[in-house]
């Protein structure tokens, strides 16, 4: 028998600590495929956020550290501007990076900083139980918008990587989803690219994953897939908002 | 700049900080603008670049030292410049710093607060200093010059009990020492090519098992293990970096006592009341993390009391009775606001307590 597909050795054998349905875990492999074939894996160094994925150097075996909730940014700054040879993933969810450490993330985009953000929107605050996100959608109800999160009170969703390509410091910038084996395929492919403008020293890249949340949506696995393809995938489009020549 | 060797030179200590540290080895510099610290920022982004270092202007001081604890986790000499109401921001990160067993440099011109306050030299942030400031159990080395030549000499210190402990080391100054032009000389430059990355840096794992630095731990007994290596890690430097100056203390009876620019004003007045046939000297704590609470405690049996002076509303104050422990009267005076006693001011207030003029 012929092994056609197997594990990648950098995603480690411990089992997650994500809830059933969870896309993390999607995403989790993802860059550790990709740290293997691009032959990244000795040379990265990891940046975690504070949020669900504060494990993750449990998950993804390379140098790792945990930021402060939204530094990640900062942090990666610290490490790519004193050791240029490093490849510098800063891992972050919405919360993390949309609010708390929006600052951080819209200045090292502006810098060019060359460091590589897998941005994880999943609507809400998963850790710390539901609460509204920056990319909660208008009418979602969460445990901090019981009555559905309302424009007057609340303003709107936003839009990461169409905000940063406004800047010149980005050279790529795009938006997967991870609801289905294709999105999932092109998801690699973005993150690939965005890896690869880090590599050739093009400037800041990030791809952001629409991702699930089933325990904090209330809903099966199925239903926050369908959910993202019916409500959060029309709000959040995907597509590559930023690619500097040299990238694609 | 050319500037050679063992030769004098007059610099405003803002500035003069600045060559230390680069002369001292700083690698990088992340940093904010405020004042009255600016002329060091301004100074790193010159020079920096022409001894083929790094500057880097952060977009705040809450990012400027998380850049620095970034940089800091690869075991880059790393050094940061702020005051007060920036040094507030950067709490967080001292906080996560301390936990993560990493080594910076941070350097605090202190100005008057609280809050916006004012842009005056003040002594008011020696409790978040030496007390912790950010969350949780941990501790900085915190050094106090009182001069602008004593300041460039601590920061070969700063960036080598940093290192030596993995800590990090708040060396605080304030506006007057950051404003005032002084001679200096600064000592030979460290050889930063013989500096090696540690193995416990975050540089890509290569072939070694990978390193991981946090400062985190959700179970309680690890957590607590943490914990506890901080705390024999500061048992340690307790025992072996206490540091203090001792002006005129052979034969004293009264002992004043005060860091940075007040003790440097104060052996002036030690001088008057000396002139004064009054037996008087200085203790001068140089950390003020750890304090010199023996220093304090011997002297207890040989002065009739001490006289602090600050530039606060006595924070010292307090390690100076722990030190003291009720032995003897330990007297006080401050000024507030950005306002520095002049030496005649605090001869004046002395002589309150021991009669005559």
């Amino acid at each position: 028998m012929k092994l056609i597909y197997k594990a990648p050795e950098t995603f480690t054998k411990k089992p997650t600590t994500y809830c059933p349905g969870c896309t993390h875990g999607v995403a989790h492999r993802i860059v550790s495929e990709l740290l293997e074939e691009m032959d990244l894996v000795k040379k990265a160094v990891i940046v975690w956020p504070v949020g669900c994925a504060v494990f993750g150097y449990d998950f993804i075996d390379t140098d790792a550290t945990v930021a402060a909730h939204g530094r990640a940014c900062a942090m990666a700054t610290g490490i790519k501007r004193a050791h240029p040879e490093t490849f510098v993933i800063t891992y972050q969810g919405d919360g993390d990076l949309a609010s708390i450490g929006m600052a951080e993330t819209v200045h090292a985009a502006a810098r060019g900083e060359l460091i590589s953000t897998v941005f994880i929107n999943n609507g809400n605050f998963g850790m710390t139980g539901g609460q509204m996100a920056p990319t909660t959608l208008i009418g979602q109800v969460t445990t901090t918008s019981p009555y559905g999160r309302k424009p007057e009170l609340n303003g709107f969703p936003i839009h990461v990587p169409e905000m940063l390509a406004t800047l010149d410091g980005p050279a790529y910038l795009a938006r997967a989803a991870l609801d289905s084996p294709q999105h999932i395929i092109q998801a690699k492919n973005f993150i690939k690219k965005a890896f690869k403008a880090q590599l050739l020293g093009l400037g800041y890249s990030l791809v952001e994953l629409v991702s699930t949340c089933p325990t904090n949506w209330k809903m099966t696995p199925v239903e926050a897939m369908e959910r993202v393809r019916k409500e959060v995938l029309p709000v959040f489009p995907i597509g590559e908002f930023k690619v500097v020549k040299g990238v694609e | 700049m050319e500037v050679f060797m063992g030769e004098r030179i007059l610099m405003k200590g803002a500035e003069a900080v600045a060559e230390a540290a680069i002369r001292a080895g700083a690698q990088i510099f992340f940093g904010y603008p405020i004042t009255p610290q600016n002329e060091s920022p301004e100074y790193f982004s010159r020079r920096m670049p022409e001894v083929g270092r790094k500057y880097v202007q952060a977009e705040s001081e809450v990012a400027a030292i998380n850049m620095v604890y970034g940089t800091a986790c690869t075991g880059t000499r790393v050094i940061t410049t702020s005051s007060s109401p920036g040094i507030s921001l950067m709490q967080e990160g001292f906080s996560y710093i301390g936990n993560s067993n990493v080594p910076c440099v941070v350097v605090n011109v202190m100005r008057g607060g609280p809050g916006l306050g004012n842009i005056a030299p003040a002594q008011g942030d020696y409790f978040q200093a030496t007390k912790g400031g950010g969350h949780g159990d941990y501790h900085s080395i915190v050094l106090a010059p009182h001069t602008v030549q004593e300041e460039c000499d601590l920061m070969y210190d700063a960036f080598e009990l940093a290192e030596k402990y993995r800590i990090m080391v708040v060396v605080i100054s304030d506006g007057l020492l950051g404003q005032m032009m002084e001679p200096v000389e600064f000592k030979e430059w460290v050889d930063v090519s013989k500096f090696k990355t540690p193995d416990w840096a975050l540089v890509g794992k290569g072939d070694r098992p990978r390193n991981l630095i946090s400062s985190f731990d959700l179970g309680p007994e690890g957590l607590e293990k943490m914990n506890l290596a901080l705390q024999e890690k500061y048992r340690k430097i307790e025992e072996n970096e206490v540091r203090y100056e001792l002006y005129k203390m052979e034969d004293a009876e009264y002992a004043l006592t005060g860091f940075g620019t007040v003790a440097r004003i104060m052996k002036t007045t030690v001088k008057m009341l000396r002139e004064k046939g009054i037996k008087a000297g200085l203790i001068r704590p140089i950390t003020v993390w750890p304090f010199p609470y023996k220093v304090y405690e011997e002297f207890a049996d040989k002065v009739k009391f001490f006289f602090d002076v600050e530039m606060n509303e006595g924070q010292m104050l307090e390690d100076v009775k722990l030190g003291v422990n009720g032995k003897k009267p330990v007297l006080y005076y401050g000024r507030l606001g950005g306002i520095v006693p002049t030496a005649e001011e605090i001869y004046k207030q002395f002589r309150l307590h021991v009669g005559g003029c």
